[in-house]
């Protein structure tokens, strides 16, 4: 290898800008990191809205968790008619990314009126089939069947279209999640899944939930491809997923990717995570945060300077202010709203008789 | 001794028996060094161990057969379902297999499926359920819903020790909102006795669980503003039902209303309006009623889960109605 020698004006030079990687562009990596924050400081607005006691019911954080949720979702093609996810409770930057409003979570969260289900289900428990993302319900597992069906249309309909569906460490335990991956399995059905290794299932720790060393030896059994990464490096997941997607889409069927992450907030907000130590928690946020992880590629590689991120920490902030001052006096549902909807028909429910007295 | 909390005499009746019993262990998730989503187990982990305070997979419909497995071999098994409402992941299991035990092979299956049930605290849809019908029509499965904390307490223990497996329902809205004090002796509550919650002579009411307290109010308001003297019935066991308990009042007021926080069409109300009308028709002065809930999922906002629920004041309403008939 012949030494290179710089001229001593190039020593002064900022260096070249690393290479991006491949379909990426500067505008994309700016805007994943846009909704890297967006998502971060939309929980932490949510935080003070629960002690102002705006929020109704549980508040749920995905603290460290954004980097794998932001990153798999912008793997997928977006926009109407395209590739659909469906997130879990801490994959608010999966929705986020495929189009769901801050003012919309904010509105559920404080089950206003207005809110996508219009008060009657909460946090992120809400969907946009045209977007393609689809609300999750509490029971862990079920809507990997869902989602199988989601893809099985894609399959029959010819559509050169993805889903892809998240399940966490604990969620793998229920029998819906098996039953589902193994028929998407045996139809080779386009459809990716992202096991969440985050370490913690409410309180339940990996060792109490699987006696396997990895998600995917949970998994190799059902005759896929599976991949483990690390799940708090942005781009890492990002490359994963696309590669996943793709290979989905060209009709090789289901596709396993476990990213490993750390849950560092409670359950939810009520549970003050007495059972994690706290030197664990100190070294995810210190060491594996992935937007300071992401922020630091990003500057170190020359694909953005540190003000402009603050720029968009700004706007991001400036559009939050506004989605709550905009929505926070909004009404609650008018009581009888209750009633329609349950069937398309008859339309409405009846009202009890002593309601009329 | 202090009065003690819904939720502390159910915990007290389960630490009783674990220490009376050794056959007696638990099961569920996060029930072990967390002490439950609810804290119904605090303390249990350290007292009596992993091997008999089990941290379980999320995983309920393994749970359940576990302990059925556990049960027939002569364990004690009280399994925890975090919410009531992941019950249904152990639908099979409960209804296929561990109804059907006795009967179809003479196995004994002596264990207990607890969980906090219903509404009135937000939870939404799926934190918020009242499953008790989804049982009742199942052959094999006894039911109790207690609705006060001596209850709470004497029927976790009668269902420990019964035979037969039992669901026992605990309300979460009763949880920390009642208070009681309870004898140093053993509270036992025998399964399938209801109780007398208020004498009265105009009126009966027909309850159980959260309800009996909405019931309560009601007839404290129409003694007062009506003069009217209402008799609530708290049933406490929902199978095997209490049906000389329910006759003796229909005799005695000849006017019924039937109050459950569940859903309307299916509901327990039904059957109890079915029992009535074939062991006492011609006691009756007027018709059976109901005060339920509509025919909804429970929706999360607090105006859509008031309308939805009934109400002390539906009660109110009602029993005026049926008091004037």
């Amino acid at each position: 290898m012949t030494p290179r020698t710089a001229p001593a004006a190039a020593a002064v030079a900022p260096p070249a800008p690393a290479p991006i990687p491949a379909d990426l562009t500067r505008e994309r990596l700016l805007e994943m990191y846009r909704y890297l924050r967006l998502t971060r400081a939309l929980e932490e607005r949510l935080v003070a809205l629960y002690r102002q006691s705006k929020v109704i019911g549980g508040l749920f954080r995905s603290l460290g968790q954004e980097g794998e949720s932001v990153a798999s979702a912008y793997a997928l093609e977006r926009g109407r008619q395209r590739d659909f996810l469906s997130p879990l409770i801490r994959n608010l930057g999966s929705m986020l990314v495929m189009g769901a409003q801050p003012i919309e979570i904010l509105r559920q969260y404080m089950a206003k009126a207005k809110s996508p289900t219009g008060g009657r289900d909460l946090n992120v428990h809400f969907g946009d089939l045209e977007l393609g993302y689809l609300g999750q319900i509490s029971h862990l597992g079920d809507m990997i069947p869902v989602m199988a069906g989601i893809a099985l249309s894609f399959k029959m309909r010819r559509e050169p279209r993805v889903a892809l569906v998240y399940i966490g460490d604990g969620g793998m335990s229920t029998g819906t999640f098996h039953e589902g991956i193994n028929f998407a399995a045996v139809q080779r059905v386009p459809l990716v899944v992202i096991g969440e290794y985050n370490y913690w299932a409410y309180s339940t720790p990996p060792e109490r939930q699987f006696a396997v060393p990895r998600l995917a030896d949970r998994v190799r059994g059902y005759g896929i491809p599976v991949e483990s990464v690390d799940g708090n490096d942005v781009l890492v997941v990002y490359e994963a997923t696309r590669r996943a997607v793709e290979a989905a889409r060209a009709g090789q069927g289901v596709h396993f990717l476990e990213v490993e992450t750390y849950r560092r907030k409670g359950h939810a907000e009520h549970d003050d995570q007495r059972y994690v130590p706290a030197e664990v928690l100190e070294r995810w946020a210190r060491d594996r945060d992935p937007i300071d992880r992401y922020v630091a590629q990003l500057t170190e590689r020359g694909w953005a300077r540190l003000p402009e991120l603050a720029e968009i920490d700004a706007q991001v902030r400036q559009e939050i202010d506004a989605a709550v001052d905009a929505c926070v006096n909004e009404p609650l549902p008018e009581p009888d709203s209750a009633l329609p909807g349950v069937y398309l028909d008859p339309p409405v429910t009846p009202r009890h008789w002593y309601r009329s007295l | 001794m202090p009065p003690v909390t819904y939720l502390e005499a159910l915990r007290a009746g389960l630490w009783e028996e674990m220490e009376r019993d050794d056959r007696v262990f638990l099961l569920g998730e996060d029930i072990g060094r967390y002490g439950g989503a609810f804290k119904v187990t605090e303390g249990f982990f350290e007292r009596f161990g992993e091997a008999r305070v089990i941290d379980t997979p999320i995983a309920e419909a393994a749970i359940v057969g576990a302990a059925a497995g556990a049960a027939h071999m002569g364990l004690r098994p009280v399994a925890e379902m975090q919410f009531i409402d992941f019950i249904s992941c152990a639908y099979d299991m409960l209804t296929n297999y561990v109804a059907t035990a006795r009967y179809r092979a003479g196995l004994s299956t002596p264990m207990v499926v607890r969980g906090p049930c219903g509404g009135y605290v937000r939870g939404g849809p799926f934190h918020s359920q009242n499953v008790e019908a989804a049982f009742f029509h199942t052959p094999g499965l006894k039911i109790v819903y207690p609705a006060t904390a001596r209850d709470a307490k004497g029927l976790i223990k009668s269902a420990i020790r019964d035979d037969d497996p039992v669901l026992y329902l605990e309300h979460k809205w009763l949880y920390r909102r009642i208070k009681e004090d309870l004898p140093d002796t053993e509270v036992l509550t025998p399964i399938g006795e209801a109780r007398l919650a208020r004498e009265g002579r105009d009126l009966s009411i027909v309850t159980y669980g959260a309800t009996v307290w909405k019931a309560l109010e009601a007839a404290e308001q129409l003694a007062n503003e009506d003069k009217l003297s209402v008799e609530v019935l708290d049933l406490r066991t929902l199978v095997p039902m209490d049906d000389a308990a329910i006759m003796h009042t229909v005799r005695k007021t000849n006017k019924v209303l039937i109050v459950h926080e569940d859903t309307r069409t299916g509901g327990v109300a039904g059957e109890i309006a079915a029992r009535i009308n074939e062991q006492a028709f011609e006691w009756l002065d007027g018709p059976i009623m109901r005060v339920t809930a509509h025919d909804v999922p429970l929706p999360y906002a607090p105006t859509l889960e008031d309308f939805v629920l009934p109400q002390t004041e539906d009660v109110v309403k009602a029993a005026r109605w049926l008091a004037k008939y």
